[in-house]
């Protein structure tokens, strides 16, 4: 089990409650709210979708800006999530430290990869 | 007190292989449970996210590549696997957008009774997977 430093308070824990559980609620929004933004511009297309048509819905400016936003929302959403399986399954402290060490390079490039192939656009 | 009540099991923890097989899980418990892994496995393939979006974005070049991928299959991986691992992302994208309305609107509007937690998974259950049939479909090509 893990060691409690300080009250209640575990190093791998999850600094504790509402913001994570709110912030991981509102980005959830957010992504669906994309979803449909996303979906909306498909479904407007006339004729079947080649690369110029859906190239060109990332290719709009504000679409560039909205699409970072929702990338560093997923970055949050997913630690958040993640972090939880963690927490619910991994008990031993310094397995649940690398697994979460490992996460957070793995999101943080996949979100640098997603920007890179945004802003290359 | 009675018989009955003395024998009723107690679960301190459950055990992954002698406890999870015969515990019957409501639907609300699988919705749950599904949420959860359909949330792990859009994080595992992540990186295949990136590349199919990547691919379809960049050039016309990257653009054909990313559709033969699917159909011609990608270095050693033939199409049908590609595709099926879509359908994976397909389902798992479908499940945690529907459960995670459910449980938004759960917990914004107090919808916590019982009953109401019943209706909305089976509807959820019914919903992510009838879509992920129809879209299984369009993408296997069967209409």
């Amino acid at each position: 089990m893990s060691v409690n430093y300080g009250s209640q308070r575990i190093v791998v824990g999850a600094h504790y409650g509402v913001r994570d559980w709110l912030g991981q609620g509102i980005t959830a929004g957010l992504i669906a709210l994309f979803t449909l933004v996303v979906l909306a511009q498909v479904l407007s297309t006339a004729g079947p979708i080649g690369y110029d048509k859906w190239a060109g819905i990332f290719a709009a400016q504000w679409m560039k800006v909205l699409t970072f936003s929702i990338i560093l929302a997923l970055l949050f959403h997913v630690w958040v999530g993640i972090r939880n399986v963690f927490m619910d399954y991994i008990k031993p402290v310094a397995v649940r430290l690398t697994l979460q060490i490992f996460s957070i390079v793995w999101l943080v490039g996949c979100a640098g990869w997603a920007i890179q192939v945004l802003w290359r656009l | 007190m009675t018989e009955l009540a003395k024998k009723r099991p107690e679960f301190r923890n459950i055990h992954a292989l002698k406890d999870l097989p015969n515990y019957r899980l409501p639907a609300a418990g699988i919705v749950s449970i599904l949420h959860r892994i359909s949330g792990v496995i859009m994080f595992l393939l992540m990186p295949f996210i990136i590349w199919m979006f990547d691919a379809s974005v960049s050039s016309e070049i990257s653009f054909s590549r990313f559709k033969a991928a699917f159909n011609s299959g990608l270095w050693f991986v033939p199409g049908w696997c590609i595709k099926l691992v879509a359908l994976v992302l397909i389902w798992a994208f479908l499940h945690h957008l529907i459960a995670g309305i459910r449980h938004l609107y759960m917990e914004v509007t107090h919808s916590l009774t019982k009953e109401f937690g019943k209706s909305s998974a089976i509807a959820t259950l019914a919903l992510s997977i009838g879509l992920t049939v129809v879209l299984g479909a369009k993408l296997f090509g069967l209409y």
